[in-house]
């Protein structure tokens, strides 16, 4: 048993961090959030140059990292700064793309920074059920056509290519029968842009006779999927783990500055006993999302478990942190313009994706029944 | 990173779970898995099957007789004594005085006390809190003076987990009142059968005597059981309580508890279905399930951290808040999971050769009395609000 990172990933993890301090404070956080796909295509690039996007894949797809450790130490960083580049929206369309087989040009490509791509899967009634899929897809001739709404698809604003799940046998809600399709966003697609609340773009896509190319084989997507998730979860709850970080330190260094009743308030147990605990459930996530990354690769059952064990954590403990940062901040952490009611919005809203606290907890409990 | 265990931490687990299934009486494991009252037998019975086989003192170094083990075995074997019924072993000498002896003690102390813990030779009892010194631990008062070769020790201790049991009780005392408080206190060990030493029973909530007073007028102490040196005892008591981590996560005791929970939530029904399928109830035992398995994690990166000699900070701290935190709900959703059958309660039924029919289960007599006598956890060895205030003053730096 091991818990420390090998010499690569800390490099990873160094370079990232630098290059995060040097070009990420928080006003330029929001600039790139205002711009015209929600991110910047500049950084973007930069990423692209330095790496990252490549250390999401391992050598097969074209990377050369792609393990669970490797997301958490890039997902950690990006969590620090609030990185708002499509980096979730490209490691799971990508995953399955790189599972699926057959779309080396194309990763390569996303590797390289020069085509952006988003998972299309979840729908206006689906909720978080990954298993809820409507949209259709036929068969006609050599192609596939696809109808179908798509809903808040994460990076879905900017993609240029969808990987875009749809029902080929089977009830609404049945494993079995899904399959995955690679679709330009072009003929057939109506895409309506916005942007979430915590700043990232997203997107409400229709398909209305869009063809897609058929990834892996017919009505077996599920697996793809379940794996693209579990990669996004280990990803997106190592980027609530590093900005639970930044929101519990700002939290701490604002009560050493913050004077009331003449001395700081820092100093009082009501605070500090709350901070303290902010500390122990901040270890309590490492662990978690390790248990998770360091079982990514291992047999399903083991790797859903801690999965779900995780995002669980990750919305409780997520909630706390954020929720006690804004607090103990008084009136500054509900400003726009100091930055820790950022990292709150983002931790909480992070909840919202790929399934929140209480889904997990179910999808944990019914896990366990298969044992 | 690599969560799996290696190969020879598995066969490691697998030998140690063979060394159970062959010492390990059923006697004692059924006594320990039912809840019943331990004797004082029984512990000596379990620490001598260890020290036969050396793995009394797993936190030792080989040199005194420890195991020498890495922090994955240890926990490993933790994990297994519990899950196997094995009744815990008496930390006092051996996880709280001896790292102190060896730290600090003279080498005719270590000589003289190291071997008598391991062959059970002595029983040792911790003698820190007073009645008017519990988490401010720096006021205690029970006083040692010097007269010629002897310090002659006056005052109370109270709370002495065991001591009823007890040969010897290494005791913060008093040596000056000059300076901050913390400047004047020393670590004395002192012989129970001295003249001079009474010891009273405390009755817990649950009906036990664990816990005593301890009495000291005029009692005689050669200055050769001073450990260390005079007005030291402070610095000796937190290397103690920043060292000692192993343990303080009740990982493996947690486990345990844990597996008993889920046993009695298959077999209690509510509206004819086991009470583990009931949402509620099931979304209570995940939660906790949830957190252990985090703090697992935990636990290993600290000790295995430690193990490669990272400096102590307010991680024990951390353990001994989520630890306990996670043990006591566990009694709770035990005692929850009973329903009606937590309420009858009976003390002979603890003894081991009680042979009347159980009210209710087997398993649930001591349930309810469990889950009262762990209400100690967040209040022993430092309150978890005294751990909270480590943690913010280590770690926070306010």
């Amino acid at each position: 048993m091991d818990f420390a990172l090998n010499d690569d990933r800390r490099m990873l993890a160094e370079t990232l961090e630098r290059f995060l301090s040097d070009n990420y404070d928080i006003e330029k956080r929001h600039g790139f959030a205002m711009m015209d796909d929600g991110f910047s295509k500049q950084m973007w690039e930069k990423f692209a140059e330095l790496g990252i996007i490549g250390a999401l894949f391992d050598e097969k797809a074209g990377g050369f990292g792609g393990e669970g450790a490797d997301l958490m130490v890039v997902f950690e960083a990006l969590g620090r700064h609030l990185v708002v580049e499509p980096f979730l929206p490209t490691l799971m369309a990508g995953t399955i793309l790189a599972g699926a087989g057959g779309q080396e040009a194309l990763l390569e490509q996303v590797i390289n920074g020069e085509t952006a791509i988003a998972l299309a899967h979840g729908e206006p009634s689906s909720r978080y059920e990954l298993a809820s899929v409507s949209s259709i897809a036929e068969q006609s001739g050599k192609e596939w056509i696809i109808n179908g709404d798509k809903s808040v698809v994460l990076g879905g604003s900017a993609a240029t290519q969808l990987v875009v799940s749809a029902r080929t046998t089977g009830e609404a809600d049945s494993e079995n029968g899904i399959s995955l399709f690679l679709v330009e966003a072009t003929n057939g697609v109506t895409k309506r842009n916005y942007s979430t609340i915590n700043g990232y773009g997203a997107a409400e896509i229709k398909l209305e006779n869009a063809s897609g190319i058929l990834l892996g084989e017919v009505d077996q997507g599920y697996k793809l999927l379940e794996r693209a998730y579990a990669a996004g979860i280990v990803a997106i709850s190592a980027e609530a783990l590093g900005a639970m970080h930044v929101a519990t330190d700002l939290t701490v260094e604002y009560t050493r500055q913050r004077k009331q009743f003449g001395i700081p308030i820092g100093k009082f147990q009501a605070l500090q006993h709350r901070m303290a605990d902010m500390l122990i459930e901040l270890e309590q996530m490492r662990s978690s999302v390790m248990n998770a990354a360091g079982n990514l690769d291992k047999d399903r059952l083991d790797r859903e478990k801690e999965i779900s064990a995780c995002k669980h954590l990750v919305g409780t403990i997520g909630r706390q942190v954020a929720e006690e940062a804004i607090q103990i901040h008084g009136g500054m952490g509900m400003t726009w313009e100091y930055a820790v009611g950022h990292f709150a919005k983002h931790i909480i809203m992070i909840d919202h994706v790929l399934g929140d606290t209480d889904h997990h907890l179910e999808r944990y409990i019914a896990l366990g029944r298969n044992t | 990173m690599d969560l799996a265990y290696t190969d020879d931490e598995k066969s490691f687990r697998n030998t140690v779970r063979e060394f159970l299934k062959e010492k390990l009486s059923s006697r004692l494991a059924t006594k320990v898995k039912l809840g019943k009252r331990l004797t004082k037998q029984d512990m000596e019975e379990w620490h001598a099957t260890l020290n036969e086989k050396g793995w009394l003192a797993v936190n030792w170094p080989e040199e005194y007789g420890g195991t020498g083990w890495s922090a994955v075995q240890k926990h490993i074997f933790d994990e297994e004594c519990w899950a196997a019924g094995a009744p815990r072993t008496v930390p006092f000498g051996l996880n709280m005085l001896a790292p102190v002896l060896m730290k600090f003690g003279s080498d005719e102390q270590k000589a003289h006390y190291l071997p008598r813990i391991l062959d059970g030779t002595d029983w040792w009892c911790q003698g820190y809190s007073e009645p008017g010194a519990g988490s401010d631990l720096a006021s205690l008062r029970t006083s040692a003076v010097r007269e010629g070769d002897h310090y002659v020790v006056n005052g109370q201790k109270t709370w002495t987990t065991l001591g009823q049991h007890a040969d010897w009780i290494f005791c913060l005392v008093r040596t000056s009142s000059e300076g901050k408080r913390q400047e004047g206190i020393s670590f004395l060990l002192i012989d129970m059968n001295a003249p001079g030493v009474t010891v009273r029973p405390i009755i817990l909530i649950d009906g036990e005597h664990e816990v005593n007073e301890i009495f000291f007028d005029n009692v005689k102490v050669p200055v050769g059981n001073l450990v260390g040196e005079e007005n030291k005892g402070w610095t000796y008591a937190k290397y103690l309580l920043t060292h000692e981590r192993t343990g303080t996560a009740n990982i493996g005791n947690s486990n345990a508890a844990l597996e008993k929970l889920k046993a009695i939530a298959l077999e209690q029904k509510k509206s004819g279905k086991p009470l583990s399928e009931d949402p509620y109830f099931a979304a209570r035992m995940a939660k906790v399930e949830i957190d252990l398995k985090a703090l697992k994690t935990t636990n290993l990166r600290i000790l295995v951290d430690a193990d490669n000699g990272a400096a102590a900070g307010p991680e024990s701290s951390m353990l001994k808040v989520k630890g306990t935190i996670i043990r006591q709900e566990l009694n709770d959703l035990a005692r929850r999971a009973l329903g009606p059958y937590a309420l009858p309660f009976s003390s002979e039924a603890m003894e081991e050769g009680y042979n009347e029919e159980p009210i209710g289960p087997d398993y649930a007599n001591a349930v309810a009395a469990k889950y009262f006598n762990n209400r100690k956890m967040s209040i022993y060895a430092g309150s978890n609000e005294i751990q909270r205030e480590i943690i913010t003053k280590t770690k926070l730096g306010l």
